[in-house]
Parts: structure tokens; sequence; C-alpha cells
């Protein structure tokens, strides 16, 4: 029956899982206990170094909150850091089942010293497990890795890779190359033989790249727009470069990307193969197989088209059994599970969004 | 040209680039010095954007059609041409203003006093403005340039205000500002870098006009420039949808940024904003319906055939599936709306009259 989802029963519980939720450390020094002596000592005299302008700070000021949802912040800390409050606020009330951590910051994913990049990932990988998975047994962690230091990204795939708590390997996606060039295939090698998909989120470190291809933008109303291209971007470099032909059992979650421009992408992929296809003959098939078969969509930012039902096309094209739910838990633009459906959905289809296909992606029973 | 079929302008037609030999009679002593000791006539002065043997920049089914035959060929009345003349990619700011300002000459000389069908585009860089106010001023008298063109990819996009110098040309002389697909390869193409493959760049054209089209509209060019239209060339269209509905929504959030955008971005860009047909991408009349839903109507498309580029196979730029009763407007319509210099030309004006009665 078609009915939305907002009319349906209050008591009626739903299932849901929450792909995109953001931890955050209480300070950089929340970090130092799970690096060595001489990193520590290293980020306390130098700092990070990355390819950007300004420290610890983002060149494009939020509009509230640096961010944030304005309700979010704890007494001490930054939004996202505080366990208790990411209780109360989202996972008990909304009654995620399962939230996956996407930890952005801190991580060393945009890190230009090598080492320093991996011991940051390292660290960010044990800090999620002793502040957030050990507490609270309904969160997964993603194994953050510092891309453009591949071996070490492999060596840190492969620590984790036995701990069932991490359900995917989270990369920069603005890393030093794009990320269907060569240099990151050990990467995918690891993750695929763990069985481990690939989480692609936006961030907001430079990286020494502009955010779009025309340049840097002036205002934040343009560089919040900057993700859907960016995401595009890695989708159709991951797909032509010929990933996703070395690696047949790779799976791709586009988190925080948008998802409505997966048919226009994947048309235009195709529409121009013809042309182009002897210049790439590891291509065996139509581009858009590699989408259709390889990659998973999260919702939020849910995009709200005038006439709501114009979004059941571009569902039905990437399939209902490929979009997932996300929150992205502490920022601004959080999508309530109860409220991203503004037109009819089946149970069934609503379910799978909610829970079930995240469920099947990253294997949780 | 009074007309019982629709009248027909293409908005995307390409020349055969001219070579530094061509350009030589349009350059003054000092210059031909200049270029003739540097050896610059050994030079190609292709773009990496089209490569000339490549099948994007030259459509196996033309072979043999030259500029004539192919404006025969597809019925066309008046046809929008651009050369993307490799100049605009020099350093040099003095060399790449003379070579293109011979571009322009040569265009308007061997090209648009031969073939009256042909309109041209003032062709400027983005990295010098003064000089290209400057040829935008020298040229804005010759009524035959409809447009002044830009490509893509600059060092700076768009809708930034260094840029607005060349908008207030543009709108001082009822030009339409053109975007075009390439660019100076001095940014990647996306902001993970740069990718390995001509096929990955070609694909990443239209996120490159997603930003631009943000960026004019964040920026607030539409609102500055009230009579200024912006046209975009290859740049495909199926991502429209995408880029209204999230437009529309981020500015509910972050409208006091940009307080100039008293109305959403979507109706900003209405009447305001014109892509190119061709590259047509959704694979079928279907998919084609159902962007064009999402869009809301094919008032911001313009015909267009990209001659000599391969974006259509056989003889029909106009792929299956536009409304039939759109079609006068797709066809030429909708370019008297963009260009002010062909809705000010007589013949047009009433060629169009003419269909408007007859449909």
């Amino acid at each position: 029956m078609n009915r939305p989802l907002f009319e349906t029963d209050a008591a009626t519980r739903l299932r849901i899982i929450d792909c995109d939720i953001h931890p955050s450390p209480k300070s950089p020094a929340a970090l130092f206990p799970f690096m060595e002596k001489h990193w520590v000592e290293h980020l306390q005299t130098y700092g990070t170094h990355m390819r950007q302008a300004l420290i610890g700070q983002l060149a494009y000021p939020r509009m509230t909150a640096n961010g944030m949802r304005m309700d979010s912040k704890p007494e001490v800390g930054p939004p996202g850091s505080d366990l208790k409050m990411l209780r109360e606020q989202h996972l008990d009330p909304l009654g995620i089942e399962v939230g996956n951590l996407i930890a952005l910051s801190r991580g060393g994913m945009e890190e230009r010293n090598p080492d320093l990049a991996a011991a940051m990932a390292s660290a960010c990988n044990d800090w999620q497990i002793a502040d957030w998975l050990e507490p609270e047994p309904r969160l997964r962690g993603g194994i953050v890795v510092a891309q453009d230091n591949p071996e070490s990204a492999v060596a840190e795939i492969e620590k984790h890779a036995g701990d069932k708590r991490f359900v995917q390997v989270i990369m920069s996606t603005r890393p030093n190359e794009t990320l269907g060039t060569r240099k990151y295939w050990p990467i995918y090698r690891a993750a695929a033989e763990a069985g481990l998909p690939v989480g692609l989120h936006p961030v907001g470190y430079s990286n020494g790249k502009p955010s779009s291809g025309s340049g840097w933008p002036s205002f934040y109303f343009q560089e919040h727009y900057t993700f859907v291209p960016g995401a595009e971007s890695l989708v159709t470099s991951l797909v032509i470069e010929g990933v996703l032909e070395a690696f047949p059992t790779l799976k791709i979650a586009i988190i925080e990307g948008g998802f409505s421009w997966a048919p226009a992408l994947g048309w235009r992929m195709d529409r121009h193969f013809d042309t182009f296809h002897k210049e790439v003959p590891h291509l065996k098939r139509k581009p858009s197989e590699y989408m259709k078969d390889h990659f998973w969509w999260a919702t939020q930012p849910m995009e709200e088209p005038k006439k709501p039902r114009d979004i059941i096309d571009v569902i039905e094209w990437i399939g209902w059994d490929r979009l997932m739910y996300s929150s992205d838990y502490p920022h601004w633009d959080y999508d309530d599970a109860y409220r991203i459906f503004r037109f009819p959905v089946e149970d069934e289809q609503r379910d799978a969004v909610l829970s079930g296909n995240a469920s099947k992606l990253y294997g949780f029973q | 040209m009074p007309t019982r079929t629709p009248l027909r302008i293409d908005a995307d037609f390409h020349l055969p680039q001219a070579s530094i030999d061509d350009l030589l009679p349009y350059l003054d002593e000092f210059w031909r010095g200049q270029v003739v000791d540097r050896e610059l006539p050994s030079m190609p002065f292709r773009l990496t954007s089209y490569p000339p043997n490549s099948p994007l920049t030259k459509n196996p089914d033309f072979e043999g059609l030259d500029v004539s035959a192919a404006l025969d060929k597809f019925g066309t009345d008046v046809a929008i041409a651009s050369m993307l003349h490799g100049a605009v990619a020099l350093h040099n700011p003095d060399m790449r203003a003379v070579l293109m300002s011979a571009v322009n000459d040569y265009v308007a000389k061997e090209w648009l006093d031969r073939e009256p069908r042909l309109r041209g585009s003032i062709y400027v860089s983005g990295e010098d403005i003064a000089a290209s106010v400057a040829e935008i001023e020298r040229l804005a008298g010759d009524k035959r340039f409809v447009q002044v063109l830009l490509l893509a990819m600059q060092e700076i996009h768009h809708g930034n205000r260094q840029y607005w110098p060349i908008y207030e040309a543009c709108e001082k002389h009822g030009l339409t500002l053109a975007v075009h697909a390439g660019g100076l390869y001095r940014l990647p193409p996306s902001v993970s870098g740069w990718p390995s493959y001509q096929f990955e760049d070609y694909v990443m054209q239209s996120m490159v006009f997603e930003n631009i089209l943000t960026a004019l509209v964040g920026e607030g060019v539409f609102h500055k420039f009230p009579d200024l239209n912006v046209v975009l060339l290859e740049s495909g269209f199926a991502w429209l949808p995408t880029i209204i509905w999230r437009n529309d929504k981020t500015w509910r959030g972050v409208r006091p940024e940009v307080p100039w955008l008293d109305r959403k971005p979507s109706e900003i860009m209405a009447g305001r904003v014109f892509l190119s047909l061709q590259p047509s991408d959704p694979p079928g009349p279907e998919e084609l319906k159902q962007i064009i839903k999402h869009i809301g109507g094919t008032d911001m498309l313009l015909y267009s055939t990209d001659y000599p580029h391969r974006q259509f196979s056989g003889s029909d730029p106009l792929p299956a599936g536009l409304p039939e009763e759109a079609l006068p407007d797709i066809l030429s319509g909708n370019a008297l709306k963009a260009y002010p210099r062909l809705a000010a030309e007589p013949a047009l004006r009433e060629a169009a009259a003419i269909l408007e009665e007859t449909t």
C-alpha cells in the first residue's frame, strides 16, 4: 500500500540503520594516548601539515555553529564528541539499531607527512574502538586509512579486518590523485580481500585542489554544492580507470555525496563510451553497469524536488536495494529517518532504505 | 528567409582551426616578427580538451562535410560559430591577447563575410580582464558577433567578481555570455584531482558546468546584470535536476550568506540560463522525457549540432523524446530569447513571427 511514512502508526518501531554519524575527539589531545610519544611531540611542536591555508579551520565558514546542529554542543568538547549526547539526541529517540561512524577529523587522511598521516589514521581507529565501539554496541567503525601512504593503508586494513566492529574502509575524497588511479589499487585489493566496502564521504579540507573543477568558490552556498560534483568525479574515476573491473567484488558506498545525479552520470558515461572505448580497453562493460553493480548510496541530504515524486524516478534507476538512510549527525543538514520520505513508498521499500540495504551491504544480522 | 518549417538556429557550431600562418595577416609588424622568430607557425595550438584526430573532435559521420555543406545538411538557418583556438592557453598576456584578437578578426573576415548563415563569438581570455573588455569594446560594433566566449575551465570560476567587467561589457552591448567545455589544464577537473584518461576528463566537464552554474547564481551575477543571459555549450543538461533541487534546498539554509538571492535559485535561472542540446546524454526517449519533467520543461534548451564534434550518430541532431509542441522553441524560439542580438535581426524576427502565426 502506498502511503507517506509520517502517517504510519507512531507506535510502530521501524528498524533503522544510520550510515553516517560523525564522532569527534574532545580535543586533538584525545588521540595522543593512541600514538607513539614522538608523534605526540611532533604534533605539539609542528602541528599537522595540511595543504590548505588555515590551521584547524575551514576557509568556508559554515552558517551556524560551525556547520553543526545548534543543539548538539556538549558542555565540554565539540559536537559529536559526547557519547551520552549522541545516545540521547539521536540513537535513542530514533531507535537507531546500528550507526556507522565516519570519523573525518584528525584521521590524517589529508595530512602531507606520510608517516604522520599513517600514525594519525591508526590512532583514529584505536580511538574509535576505545571511546565509541567498546562502550556503545550499537555503533560500528570505519577503518580510516592514509590513502596517500598506500602501504600503511593496507597494513591498517589488515590490522582491523578481523574485528567485526569495523564494517568499511574510509578514504579521503580529496586524495592526492583521483581515487581511480593505480596508486590506490592495493587499498582496494585489501578491502576486497577483507570483504569490506569502501565508504567515500566528502571532506572540507582542500588538499591543495579547488573544490570545483572551475576554481575556488567564494561562498559556502557554492562550496556546499561541490560535494555533488566531487562525488560524481569519484564515481567516474573509479569506473573509467577500471577499479571495478580489476576488483569485481569491491563495493563502494557514496555517503553524503547525493544520489539524484547517478542516472545522469551513468547515461553520460554510456553516451560517450562509444567515442572513447578504444582509449579504455580495460572496460569490458558499459560504465553504468559497473555503477549499478558496485555502488550503494546514502540518503542525506535528501533531495527535495518541487514535485517530491520526481525522486522516485531516480531511485528506480539506482535500485530500491541500493539506497541507505543516513543522518549526518551532528551536522546542520541532519536528516531525521522519519521525515525523509516526502513521497509515497511501499513498506518494503521504506524498510529496505531504512535498514535492509545497509544490513546486507555491511553484513549486519 | 520566411519559412513555414521552424527556423533552425544552431547554438554550438565549430569552425576549423586557423593556423598561425593564417593569422599572420591580422598581426602588426612587431607581432608578426615575434611570431615568426619564435617559430609559432610550427606549433599546432590545439587544446588538449579536443585532440584533433579523436572521434570526439572529428565525427566520422561528418567526413568530407565542410562548413557550408554541414549547414546545408542540417537545414541550418543560423549557426553560432566558435573557433576554440589554443592561443587562449598561453601565459604571456600580450601574445595571448593579440593572437586571440587575430582569431576574432580572422573569423569575421574569412567566415562571417563569406557565409551569411554564420554568427560569431568574441573569444576572450578569462585571465586578463582588461584585455578582454577591450576586445569586446573593439568588436561590439559588428553585430554579427552575438556572444562572448569563455572556456569552462579557467583558473577562477565564472561567478567570481573579478570577471564582472566582462559581464558588464556583455550586458552593455547585448552580447550573451557563452561558456564552452574545455579548459586551460591549470586546474584538475575534479576536487579529487587529475584523471588518467581523456574519457574521464570529458565526462567530468559536466561537473565543471554544475559548479559554474552554481557560482554564477550564488555570486549574484544574474542579480547584478539583469539583462545578461548565459549559454552553456557542450555542457550536457541531464545534470540539471540535481542542481535545481539542491540549490533550492541549500538556499533555504544559507540565504543570509547570499542575500542577493531574493528568490529560489531555480527561479533566478529561469529565462536567463540556456544550454545546448548536444550532447544529449539520456539514452532514450523515456529518459529524456524524465529529465525534461524534472527540469520542468524545455525552455532552457537550445538546438545544437556541435559540428564537427561527435555527439550523435546519423544525420538527426534532435534526440528522440523531445515534445513535438516544443520543437519550434528548441530549434529557434529559445535562442531568440537567449541572444538579444539575434532577436534584434529583422529577418529572424520576421521568420519567428511568421512561425508564431502558423503554429
